[in-house]
């Protein structure tokens, strides 16, 4: 281990190239992957870039996810977390028994089974969205005629909260993921949420209809306050990363040619293209963040108890120890293993769902439109550094 | 091959029943994995191991059975 190794270093977020990782990622996987980090409230934790053993942390039950033994890599979200997430119903910040009953609760309404019963209406949604955009013609942002309001509106259907409403939890999400809020500005963000979703449970539990949330109030003991946080992080979590994952892979395809050709016109290399796209693009681009809750040996690295580590999944996954070639964008090459989605007991509970909307999304996209292009110069699409999950904020597109 | 499932552990991700859905399924009620094939045939050895090795919460394991892992040691 040289000594240029152990000097703690600050979490990265600007990038050279909008589709690769910022570079010191890179350079310093491959001189240490698990490496000190210096956290900006004065912690010293950790800083995880290699494949193998961000893997094996993330599965690992000695790490807790919990907010409040957690110290953020991110100057904004370290407070902006804190005044947010410790809530009932939030149980991607909970360790086992409390995530387990959560995730037991939820887990039979996200199988692949069920998801594979949401195809036929998500190819509508789809196609109405395709043939509106077909009615107003180019040039049109991408973003708002199609990657955000199909996931958005799929989240909405299951779960049983009014589409009409968008515009409320769309901002509110909006400002909650970016890193540019202040914590007031966050806070007014979550409350202005938290009482929207409040006042659908009470109404479902009044009137139940046949949604999730509905399914919910009736089935299980959750309190109404575990309920409206359980569908808050759903609401959340259920829109902004699938569109931010469409946006950025239709930018990335565009960029791509020969591999925009295959996806439109190889229906067999859809899904490993997805999986391919989910790798390559890791739009969570911070972390996840875990902190130990005892003395841990990894590689020869002694995490001791009460330190935090990020892990970077942008950097793991472009680990050439796991993917050969790694800065490529392949659609054909078998990209399962990424973790994107993370691993462990957290692995995203929504994934099939974000799976089963970018299998249908992407081809139809690329088939209605086969001269899709973009509509301004590829450097002045405005990336979204400054947001909790990486992507574009606007997609110009003609066609 | 025999294949273990623990339900206690599984988290209901679905990896195997997306890697193997001839092999895996997952419960309606709470997501948790159930055994279509308890022991499948050698033909599926690849990739149920693949499945094995993508579970995020460690749920699944394979118990060969003797005479097959002679067998896997003796192909080499
Ligand atoms: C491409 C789209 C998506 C990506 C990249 C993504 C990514 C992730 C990641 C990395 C985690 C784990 C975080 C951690 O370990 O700290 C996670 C958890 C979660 N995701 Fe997703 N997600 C996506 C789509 C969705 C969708 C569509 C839903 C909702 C239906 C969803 C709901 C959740 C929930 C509830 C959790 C918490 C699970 C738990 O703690 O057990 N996600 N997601
Ligand atoms: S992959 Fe593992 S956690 Fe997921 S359903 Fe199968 S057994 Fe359960």
């Amino acid at each position: 281990m040289t000594e240029a190794a152990t000097r703690p270093v600050t979490l990265p977020l600007a990038r050279v190239r909008p589709l690769d990782p910022p570079e010191d990622l890179a350079r310093w996987r491959e001189e240490d992957p698990i490496r000190p980090l210096a956290y900006p409230d004065g912690h010293q934790g950790w800083l995880v870039t290699g494949h193998a053993a961000a893997r094996a942390i993330l599965a690992d039950p000695r790490f807790s996810t919990r907010i409040d033994l957690l110290h953020m890599p991110i100057p904004q979200r370290a407070a902006q977390f804190r005044s947010t997430l410790r809530r009932p119903g939030f149980f991607l910040r909970m360790d086992p028994p409390d995530h387990t009953r959560y995730r037991r609760l939820l887990a039979g309404q996200f199988t692949v089974r069920r998801m594979k019963r949401l195809e036929p209406r998500i190819e509508e949604i789809t196609r109405d969205h395709l043939d509106a955009m077909e009615d107003v013609g180019g040039p049109i942002d991408l973003v708002r005629a199609f990657a955000l309001p199909i996931p958005s509106l799929v989240i909405c259907e299951l779960l049983g909260v009014p589409y009409a409403d968008r515009k409320k939890f769309q901002r509110d999400s909006a400002v909650l993921l970016s890193l540019d809020s202040t914590v007031e500005e966050v806070e007014a963000a979550m409350n202005d949420l938290l009482d929207y979703l409040d006042e659908l449970v009470r109404r479902k539990r009044a009137e139940p209809d046949d949604d999730l949330v509905s399914g919910l109030a009736t089935d299980t003991d959750l309190t109404d306050e575990e309920l409206t946080g359980v569908t808050t992080l759903l609401l959340i979590a259920g829109h902004e990363t699938t569109a931010n994952m469409l946006a950025l892979g239709t930018y990335a395809l565009l960029r791509n040619p020969a591999q925009l050709a295959a996806v439109r016109d190889k229906p067999e290399v859809v899904e490993d293209a997805v999986e391919e796209l989910l790798r390559y693009l890791t739009v969570i681009h911070i972390g996840p963040v875990r902190a130990a809750l005892e003395d841990v040996e990894i590689d020869g690295r002694l995490i001791r108890a009460g330190e935090s580590v990020t892990l970077s999944v942008s950097a793991a996954n472009r680990d050439p120890e796991r993917f050969p070639e790694p800065d490529q964008l392949d659609v054909t090459r078998h990209a399962g293993g990424h973790l994107t989605f993370g691993h462990g007991i957290h692995q995203c509970l929504g994934q099939q769902l974000a799976r089963t909307e970018m299998r249908i999304a992407y081809p139809a996209l690329l088939r209605r439109f086969p001269g899709l292009r973009l509509a301004v110069p590829p450097e002045e699409v405005p990336m979204r550094t400054n947001m909790a999950i990486y992507g574009v904020h606007r997609l110009p597109v003609t066609w | 091959m025999k294949i273990v499932a623990d339900t206690g552990r599984c988290i209901g991700a679905g990896m195997c029943v997306l890697a193997v859905g001839e092999v895996f399924d997952q419960s309606e009620d709470d997501g948790t994995v159930v055994l279509l094939v308890p022991e499948p045939p050698a033909s599926m050895a690849g990739a149920v191991r693949q499945a094995v090795q993508l579970c995020p919460s460690g749920a699944l394991s394979i118990a060969e059975s003797p005479e097959e892992e002679e067998q896997d040691a003796g192909d080499g």
